[in-house]
């Protein structure tokens, strides 16, 4: 098992290797001059040039980007943000936090909705609770978040005013946007969650469970859910990840000062560094949610725990 | 749906009449158990209704895309205006019916360029194997690495906002499950009798994939393609929404919310229907996809 976890920790480097290439090249191509940025449209063209050679801009492509991996690995320097001068890391530190309790909480509300009404769905299969929640569920994937975000603000915030509108430093802040990040995951596992179940209760121990008289609610709990569970914890870990990349949406709709409104902000000044850092960072993530939702496995199903060598 | 029967498009050279009929059973037999699911035909009407209003959108469509008038901004929806008009004084149910042919282009050149290219990744990875399958799919890893809305609003934003690059940055960002599927149903397929047979006979490579080995992993591609129209739209919108995507005064509807965004505690229409109009959308979509999920693999079917 520990073999397995460290084997998993390595080929995170690859992976996050690829990851920083990828945006690396991406900000590489994009137009415009970094050093013309950081000093404004009316700096001298000497000073440009200067600045251009302090920053190594006109070395090779490849000897950029080693010195990129090099600062970051070493001194955990993803450069610094072309309209602050403060460095990248400090500004993504000081944001992601709030991006994490936001992505934590819409993965809690679609946990809280999608399991529940998932089980009751599988076991009430085709009854009038089970078609409503499927088409309230395919609804809920349908819905764009970012104008469910805006529904939701028009609803409780204009003309109920019920629910502040934006901001998220205090609980009632966060009840919006943890709903509007969270809905279509809630869809998403509600929907993993019927199949899981109807494939499990369908199995022979099930009707074993009940022809020894096994109450009904243990039989779904203990004897089906649990076998169920795997397939569900890896979409609630995908989902995770996907709220991640959405709280982005979500943040400039409630103004959270999170990372993604961070990044979105970034991109529309052509801040890249930071947009470049922010991406890193929620792959990196993402990549570790992952790994973590596949340790996870071993302890809801021994019979993985025996592959995992 | 065109793409549901090909079998269907008069394309067929005599020769081949025969697998043709065969064929033409095959997916006459899917569309015979769609048929049969009423959400999926819901799904097909209106993605109908959608194609039909972007094909005839000048006839359908009272006013242009940009016909300003600032003497009737804010009208609410009536009977001239049906979904009332914008900050601009434009009528906004036009501009919904123009935004149709924005949003399926979008939705339908995206899932083209991650079909084509995912799947020929996933083909040559499936077929090939070893190497060069490993150095693909851990390529596909990677990019699975970033969350995809965040990898289309990197790539958009290196290579400018346009429509071009909205369809090519949401078609990079969901090419890597079209190559998962893709090379998955190529392992099950390339040691079949069939494969075996076209190889004896000398058939090259492309032709046993392209001819022999992809017409029978089409259905999960069907399946994912028509959920992909879906994602690819809902990305597509919300790129414009911040600002990223198609630029003004292009209707396209993930713009046209954003900027009724700043209206909502006034004027609740402007960014009520364009966000109506994508649910319902993608809502189409879904049921179709979950529909043809069905019909094409019937054993899926809970």
């Amino acid at each position: 098992m520990h073999k397995y976890i460290l084997r998993r920790l390595l080929m995170l480097i690859p992976v996050m290797l690829g990851v920083s290439f990828i945006v690396f090249t991406m900000m590489y191509i994009t137009p415009g001059d970094p050093a013309r940025m950081m000093l404004g449209e009316t700096a001298a063209p000497e000073a440009v040039e200067q600045l251009r050679s302090e920053l190594g801009l006109n070395d090779g492509f490849f000897t950029q980007y080693g010195r990129f991996i090099y600062n970051l690995v070493v001194h955990q320097d993803l450069g610094r943000s072309y309209k602050t001068n403060v460095p990248v890391m400090t500004e993504i530190l000081g944001r992601f936090p709030t991006t994490l309790k936001l992505a934590s909480l819409g993965v809690l509300v679609a946990v809280i909705i999608g399991i529940p009404t998932g089980i009751i769905s599988a076991t009430k299969q085709y009854s009038a609770f089970d078609n409503v929640s499927m088409v309230g569920a395919l609804l809920g994937v349908s819905m764009p978040n970012f104008w469910q975000g805006i529904m939701l603000i028009l609803l409780f915030a204009v003309y109920l005013g019920w629910l502040p509108a934006s901001g998220f430093s205090t609980p009632k802040e966060m009840i919006l946007p943890a709903i509007t990040l969270g809905t279509s995951s809630a869809a998403i596992i509600t929907r993993m969650t019927r199949s899981s179940m109807l494939e499990v209760i369908r199995q022979d121990y099930i009707r074993t469970a009940r022809a020894k008289g096994q109450v009904e609610s243990v039989i779904t709990n203990r004897h089906a859910l649990k076998n169920a569970l795997i397939p569900i914890v890896t979409v609630v870990g995908l989902q995770f990840g996907y709220l991640l990349g959405g709280a982005v949406l979500t943040e400039s709709i409630f103004s959270v000062p999170g990372l993604g409104r961070l990044m979105v902000d970034a991109i529309s000044s052509k801040n890249y560094p930071v947009v470049q850092g922010g991406v890193l960072f929620i792959a990196l993530t993402f990549s570790v949610v992952n790994l973590f939702v596949d340790i996870l496995y071993a302890f809801l199903d021994p019979r993985i725990k025996s592959q995992y060598k | 749906m065109a793409n549901v029967n090909p079998a269907m498009d008069g394309k067929i050279p005599q020769a081949d009449v025969k697998i043709a009929k065969k064929k033409r059973s095959q997916w006459f037999e899917v569309w015979l158990r769609l048929k049969k699911s009423k959400a999926a035909m819901v799904g097909l009407a209106i993605i109908v209704i959608l194609i039909f209003s972007a094909i005839f959108a000048d006839f359908i469509a009272p006013e242009g895309i940009d016909d300003q008038d600032l003497d009737r901004r804010f009208v609410s929806p009536s009977a001239e205006h049906f979904m009332g008009t914008d900050h601009l004084g434009r009528d906004i149910f036009s501009r919904i019916v123009y935004g149709s042919r924005i949003s399926l282009q979008v939705g339908f050149i995206a899932v083209g360029i991650a079909a084509l290219a995912g799947g020929s990744l996933g083909a040559i990875a499936g077929y090939y194997g070893g190497k060069l399958d490993n150095g693909i799919m851990r390529a596909m890893d990677i990019l699975l690495a970033i969350p995809s809305i965040l990898l289309a609003i990197s790539i958009v934003a290196a290579l400018g906002p346009s429509l071009a690059n909205v369809m090519i940055a949401v078609g990079i960002s969901s090419m890597p499950s079209y190559a998962r599927i893709v090379r998955a149903s190529v392992l099950t397929i390339k040691d079949q009798e069939f494969v075996e047979a076209a190889k004896a006979i000398g058939a090259n490579d492309l032709r046993i994939i392209i001819k022999h080995i992809l017409p029978n992993a089409m259905a999960p591609i069907i399946v994912q393609a028509t959920l992909g129209v879906a994602g690819a739209i809902l990305s597509a919108a919300g790129l414009s929404f911040i600002g990223l995507g198609i630029q003004p005064p292009n209707p396209e509807w993930g713009s046209m919310l954003a900027s009724g965004r700043h209206y909502i505690r006034d004027y609740w229409h402007i960014a009520t229907f364009p966000g109506l109009t994508i649910m319902i959308t993608i809502f189409g979509l879904n049921l179709l996809g979950d529909g043809l999920r069905d019909a094409l693999d019937p054993r899926l079917k809970n």
